[in-house]
């Protein structure tokens, strides 16, 4: 059985945490950061006919939200991969033991 | 042809398309019924996901909003995205690998506490009815200006096909139905503002056209133009806050969190077949919602400027029909304060509250209201929820685009009706009779409760749409703070820490709902005189306290799980298996059985 138990699966975790932490940093810098707390800083600056900070607000930081939740999958995807925890050999095979303590705790 | 019957094709067709999908896709059992047997293709999931996240406040009245208070309105541009950052990476692939129907599911079975499911089912309830309300009068609003009927027959129209597709076809009823209304709604908010761009700057792309210069050969940047007439006006340059900083941060991030623990949106990751896809789908989601994000302050933008230019000193007898068919709908608004016959547009309120029309009409023909008028020199009332509705004929556009937005403002409202009203009725009838009082039922008992609960929960939504509560708009701040303040942290902490034991997500939760509910309810109903910023808690109004309430989620539940014992073995066992994506289709077999 395969979970985070066994210290492949530690490492494997560990390195998912350092994935989200990062992009999560750069969300956080994107919206909070440059969408609120300086965006009058940066609305000195133009961006064509916009001001800087006004466009991040309304409209640069959504187009940031999707491009990392596409670097994510590509992260997530390609760890899953070289850890061996992925989902290619699933298959979709019904395992009835895979929780077999599932109805006895209910 | 005319509007009205462009509108009837538009609005029959695509409700014969939604009747047509619901009975293709039935639902055979309760897998079916609640997660649509878990094997909807990602890039559908991801149409779907975001047809039941774009509602009628999505659609109808965003736009408006933000065209109202200029740069402000991006804490609702970043916190209804910005949120799915958050679900995608801490919350949607590890709770597609637990595998089971529903948000108290997993914090009944995680926490191992039927009470903890309780609180759970009730915080699901009050959120999902606050919001399905909202839906309900949207179909009312479209309805009654659009097709000129009754705003109950219009609800009970709505209800009717709502009913259809979500008691017959359950989650993969509403799935392939809510693809389909993606289909609409995203076509019919894009159509007018390709239209609108191309007429304003001569650039098709609004995202694009939004940062351009003007077509009027004036060769100055919409914006600009837009800041100059803001400000001639008295309401403040479009492009600058009004709102404190402070209050901007925690709304953002109320809205945010709020949106990642929302249980209808949670529960569409449970269709996918596996980790990997409830990964991509929640990317997929977000670039869907993204094409109507990223126009809407846009479409704002251009609404602004064109409202303006229209309604400002213009003769009342000489204004375009539109004017004159919203004042119909009570959503319009004028007092000739000056006696001039024209209409004067300024900052400020042209009198307080909203209009209550007298069943006379003034000199220039213009419907009278009974409320007292103000002596500032504004003398026009606009209900924000217009002007989406409003902006086809306001530019001119072609008769058939204006048909078009009605059934996009439709298919917006029915496919997020449909998602909660699936939410309601899972919970009543899996968390609360098959869990916890009537656990011996068959799957098929159990569908036809889910089924029973589902057509209760449409009457119930129904009658709000009919007879809305007045508090309909003060109770949205409770949807996300309550979501913000309970499941995201009980969610994420199961997720992420083995620690995490009942006693502590119980608290946490308790703590983050008492604290967020009574400062709402404080400011928004028992003291509303207070409700300003020099009253609030560092300067956080009720709309962000959600933040607040998360944080002392967060802490008292980690300190409640320090000083009691630690979850029994097989739980920390089964947060090993949340956080390793092989195996999820064997756990998706395994929930048939």
């Amino acid at each position: 059985m395969i979970d985070s138990h066994r210290p492949k699966e530690k490492v494997y975790w560990k390195q998912n945490i350092r994935i989200v932490l990062s992009l999560l940093a750069v969300w956080f810098f994107v919206s909070f950061g440059m969408g609120i707390l300086l965006v009058d800083f940066l609305d000195g600056f133009r961006f064509f006919g916009f001001k800087l900070g006004f466009w991040i607000a309304q409209q640069g930081s959504i187009f940031c939200f999707v491009a990392l939740i596409f670097v994510y999958v590509y992260r997530m995807n390609k760890l899953d991969h070289e850890y061996d925890v992925d989902e290619d050999q699933d298959n979709f095979v019904p395992d009835d033991n895979y929780y077999p303590d599932k109805e006895s705790k209910e | 042809m005319d509007v009205q019957t462009l509108t009837f094709i538009f609005v029959g067709a695509t409700f014969a398309l939604y009747i047509g999908i619901a009975i293709w896709s039935r639902a055979g059992n309760t897998d079916d019924f609640y997660v649509a047997g878990g094997g909807v293709p990602p890039l559908a999931n991801g149409m779907a996901t975001a047809a039941d996240w774009m509602s009628a406040a999505s659609f109808i009245s965003m736009a408006g909003i933000i065209s109202f208070v200029g740069r402000d309105g991006s804490v609702y541009l970043m916190g209804w995205t910005g949120g799915y950052v958050l679900l995608a990476l801490l919350l949607a692939p590890y709770l597609r690998k637990f595998g089971k129907y529903t948000v108290p599911d997993f914090v009944g079975d995680r926490y191992y506490s039927n009470i903890a499911r309780v609180v759970a089912v009730v915080c699901v309830l009050f959120v999902s009815f606050t919001y399905v309300a909202g839906q309900m009068r949207g179909v009312g609003i479209v309805f009654s200006r659009f097709l000129e009927v009754e705003i109950t027959t219009g609800v009970l129209i709505g209800m009717t096909i709502v009913f259809f597709y979500a008691v017959l076809g359950g989650m993969k009823g509403i799935t392939y139905t809510q693809v389909a209304q993606y289909c609409v709604l995203i076509f019919a908010f894009l159509v007018p503002a390709i239209f609108i761009s191309m007429l304003m700057t001569g650039n098709f792309v609004p995202q694009i056209g939004f940062g351009s210069t003007l077509a009027d050969g004036s060769n100055i940047y919409l914006l600009d133009k837009l800041d100059q007439l803001s400000l001639e006006l008295g309401f403040g340059a479009y492009t600058e806050g009004k709102k404190s900083t402070v209050d901007i941060f925690f709304i953002t991030a109320a809205l945010m969190v709020g949106t990642a623990g929302l249980p209808h949106v949670i529960v569409r990751f449970f269709t996918v077949p596996k980790v990997r896809d409830a990964r991509i789908s929640a990317g997929y989601a977000l670039l869907f919602i993204a094409f109507l994000y990223t126009a809407a302050p846009a479409v704002a933008s251009f609404a602004r400027v064109n409202l303006i230019n229209t309604v400002e000193n213009a003769e009342y007898k000489k204004t375009p029909a539109w004017f004159k068919n919203w004042e119909n709908t009570n959503l319009i608004a004028w007092v000739d304060k000056n006696q001039d016959g024209k209409i004067q547009y300024f900052s400020g309120q042209a009198f307080n509250g909203k209009p209550k029309f007298l069943d006379i009409r003034g000199s220039e023909g213009q419907r009278r209201v009974e409320n007292e008028p103000t002596d500032n020199s504004n003398e026009l009332y606009i209900d924000r929820d217009i002007m989406v509705l409003a902006n086809p004929e306001i530019a001119g556009l072609p008769n058939w685009v204006i048909a078009l937005v009605a059934a996009g403002g439709l298919a917006a409202a029915l496919s997020t009706a449909a998602g909660l009203l699936l939410v309601i009725s899972t919970s009543v009838s899996h968390d609360l009779l098959k869990k916890i009082f009537l656990k011996n039922i068959t799957d098929r008992q159990e569908l036809f409760f889910a089924r029973i609960s589902a057509a209760l929960a449409i009457l119930i939504a129904g009658y709000f749409g009919v007879y809305p509560p007045g508090f309909v708009a003060q109770v949205v701040a409770f949807a996300f703070g309550l979501a913000a303040a309970s499941f995201f942290p009980v969610i994420l902490m199961g997720i992420f820490s083995k620690r995490m034991n009942k006693e502590g997500a119980i608290s946490g939760m308790i703590t983050g709902l008492v604290f967020t509910a009574s400062y709402i309810i404080y400011f928004k109903f028992i003291n509303p005189s207070a409700n300003s910023a020099e009253n609030w808690w560092f300067g956080i109004s009720p709309e962000g306290i959600g933040t607040l309430g998360m944080l002392f989620n967060f802490i008292v539940s980690n300190l409640v799980s320090q000083i009691t014992a630690p979850p029994p073995k097989e739980i920390q066992s089964l947060v090993d298996k949340i956080r390793v994506p092989r195996g999820a289709g064997a756990s998706y077999h395994h929930i048939k059985s």
